[in-house]
């Protein structure tokens, strides 16, 4: 099957991701009548993150995000589909043989607060990394630790505090040192502006652009916040119900997004001109679920063909739609 | 209020809520947290304030010192005035309070785990708030209740009365929440942060639904939120809180449109999405004060691009910048 948004031979993307799909198994009744329902978390994700650039993931609570974040860390195993870093099938490979694997890609929770060590001094957070990867001397992994606080904006004598002190926006700027002190390739953040003020929402946003490009890392940056997503992200893919719905530049999705959930999450942003209030009209997930845009043939960029199954299907160039494919312009309904 | 209070709403009916000059402290071994330095804010029957600010600058204290939901002490309440509906919330009994809370005022959460008891079912908490301001069968207030949840648009609202509040999704509990606090028809209802921990889809749900009810009940509504788009959407007049101060208070117009503190327009250039592709944004550099070591002068000055030797000393008094407007700043 060919892959519409497939990149340029040679240009190896950061992360890679295909058909990745995970069925978490619940068991439910009573332990007579014990049953197990099978809750598809996320079916047959494919997304590229390229070299040099930030994709967000967004889409409501339980779409899938961070189980899609965590299968690409290989801190969960997927049931199906494979991770591929900078080339390199990483799907099955067993701890020994991911360690180095491990120092290239690192991930930034919202919650940091439970991810620092409460007893251990910043500096000797921010070092531990180095230590676990047996990097440097005792003394260097300190400097560097020093280093990496006034990178992120926190001024050495930081390091020997502890976490507890700190406000939740310099929590913040340890977690994302303690992440890039390993010099990663790719970073996954996992709303990591989530649970932050306004002001310092702004401050992360910016620390995260200028690392980026410093460190010429790529970044799949998980949230929720599409105003975030927007100022932050080269490129956005859209998640509901486990499975990516539509994907496109940033401007694409803000300005002429196709998918019926892509539209409902943006007609739901709060506006910020009053002047603009209007009365909103909701629809149902199962609605929304039920609503798969038809396209035809001829509205696609690239020959795709006709298919009654729904699939992710170029609307525009690097703009995918998932929707059905019919041959006759005339059947179209939907999108 | 009085009339020469410059800020009073004009030309409207007795207010329902008033705050003058609100103090509130929290001792500590090391000194006292001053969380609320001298607040004055009114609302007049049926109007809609925002209450806007960093998370630690005072506005859910505010709110409950007025619905008197402080513990006295810890916490040290002083204002010159301190009023619902006209009632001295400072001398009113234990038993006077509880009556102005719930059928003057109500409250709703951003958790609304707190404001359920868990081994209770909803209906059961519903009709027992009925019950305790109006002497009615358990029968007719349960159908009450039951009229309560759907009004707020809770489908299966006859099973979801029996449910526990474990059982319900965040939205869901959201409502049945609301649908308690509307369960004596407050004139007023204090909404803090009702929406923050929820989806952007199930945020827009929330507030359409706040706004209607507003409107049904010819309600006044405080709504307090760091969230200014969640100000723009539905509130008519806004009050920008920073360092347990006023910074400034508005139409919701005015603030959006001609802001008059260096604060409130540092933080609308701030807000992320607001234009088209990646960029750098707008932010104010440094950190909100610490309120056991409040900065002399303006709060904001040290975060402030025109603040001069005076900000840094003394602290600005509400200035009225006419129609409704006043701002506490030097630099006007
Ligand atoms: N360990 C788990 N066991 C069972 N279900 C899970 C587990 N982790 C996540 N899920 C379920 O998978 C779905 C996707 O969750 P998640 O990836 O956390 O969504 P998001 O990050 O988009 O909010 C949800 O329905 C969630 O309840
Ligand atoms: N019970 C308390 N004891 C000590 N300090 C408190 C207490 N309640 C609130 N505070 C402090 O008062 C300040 C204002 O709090 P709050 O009104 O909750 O802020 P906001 O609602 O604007 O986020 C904060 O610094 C907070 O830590
Ligand atoms: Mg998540
Ligand atoms: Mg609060």
């Amino acid at each position: 099957m060919g892959r519409p948004d497939r990149i340029a031979p040679g240009d190896v993307p950061a992360l890679e991701l295909r058909g990745l799909g995970k069925t978490f198994h619940l068991r439910s009744g009573g332990v007579l009548r014990r049953r197990s329902t099978a809750l598809h978390a996320v079916r047959d994700v494919d997304l590229v993150l390229p070299r040099n650039g930030i994709l967000g993931l967004v889409g409501e609570s339980g779409s899938g995000k961070s189980t899609t974040g965590m299968m690409a860390l290989r801190l969960l195993e997927p049931t199906a589909g494979r991770i591929l870093l900078e080339g390199t099938d990483i799907t099955t490979l067993g701890s020994a043989a991911l360690k180095p694997w491990r120092q290239k890609m690192q991930v930034v929770f919202q919650d940091s607060y439970s991810a620092l060590d409460p007893m251990f001094t910043l500096q000797q957070v921010v070092a531990e990394p180095l230590r676990i990867h047996g990097i440097g001397t005792p003394d260097e992994r300190a400097e560097r630790a020093l280093a990496w606080l006034e990178r992120v904006g926190l001024h050495r004598g930081y390091g020997s505090r502890y976490a507890h002190e700190l406000s939740g926006g310099q929590r913040q700027r340890v977690a994302i040192a303690r992440a890039l002190i390993l010099g990663p390739s790719v970073l996954i953040a996992d709303e990591p502006t989530s649970a932050l003020d306004v002001s310092v929402k702004a401050q992360i946003i910016n620390l995260l652009q200028d690392l980026q490009q410093d460190m010429g890392l790529s970044i799949l940056f998980i949230s929720h916040d599409l105003s975030v997503v927007r100022s932050l992200c080269d490129r956005v893919a859209v998640m509901f119900a486990g499975r990516i719905v539509e994907a496109a530049e940033t401007e694409g999705i803000f300005g002429a997004a196709r998918h019926p959930y892509t539209r409902s999450l943006l007609d739901a942003i709060p506006q910020l001109d009053p002047r603009n209030r209007r009365r909103r009209q909701f629809r149902s997930r199962e609605d929304l679920a039920a609503d798969i845009p038809v396209l035809s043939r001829a509205e696609l960029a690239g020959d795709v063909a006709p298919s009654d199954t729904p699939r992710l299907v170029p609307v525009a160039p690097g703009h995918l739609v998932e929707a059905r494919v019919t041959a006759d312009p005339d059947t179209r309904s939907g999108a | 209020m009085t009339a020469t209070e410059p800020f009073a709403p004009a030309g409207q009916t007795a207010p329902i809520v008033e705050i003058e000059d609100l103090q509130v402290g929290f001792p500590q071994l090391d000194g006292t947290v001053q969380a609320v330095r001298g607040v004055s804010f009114s609302l007049a029957a049926g109007e809609s304030l925002g209450i806007v600010g960093e998370s630690g600058s005072g506005k859910s204290v505010s709110c409950m010192a007025v619905m008197r939901l402080l513990r006295t002490p810890p916490a040290r309440i002083t204002a010159r005035r301190l009023a619902l509906d006209g009632v001295d919330v400072m001398a009113a009994g234990r038993r006077q309070m509880a009556e102005l809370r719930g059928s003057v005022a109500a409250m709703i959460f951003q958790d609304p785990m707190t404001a359920f008891d868990p081994v209770f079912s909803i209906g059961t908490q519903i009709v027992e708030t009925i019950q305790a301001h109006r002497a009615t069968t358990t029968r007719a207030a349960r159908a009450e209740a039951l009229a309560l949840l759907e009004r707020v648009e809770i489908r299966n609202a006859a099973a979801i009365l029996d449910s526990y509040p474990h059982q319900l999704s965040g939205g869901m509990l959201q409502r049945a929440m609301i649908a308690m606090a509307l369960s004596c028809r407050p004139r007023v209802l204090f909404a803090d942060e009702p929406t923050t921990a929820l989806d952007v889809t199930v945020q827009a749900q929330i507030l359409q639904l706040i706004k209607d009810l507003q409107d049904d009940f010819g309600m006044g509504l405080v709504m307090v939120t760091h969230d200014l788009g969640v100000v723009a959407e539905t509130v008519d007049r806004v009050v920008v809180m920073y360092g347990g101060r006023v910074m400034e208070e508005a139409s919701v117009h005015d603030i959006f449109e001609r802001p008059a503190h260096p604060y409130t327009r540092a933080l609308l250039v701030s807000i992320p999405g607001q234009e088209g592709g990646r960029r750098r944004l707008t932010e104010i550099p440094g950190a909100s004060p610490d309120p056991s070591n409040p900065p002399t002068g303006c709060p904001f000055h040290p975060r402030c691009r025109q603040a001069d030797a005076r900000c840094r000393t003394d602290m600005p008094a509400m200035t009225p910048l006419g129609e409704g407007r006043r701002a506490a700043c030097w630099r006007l």
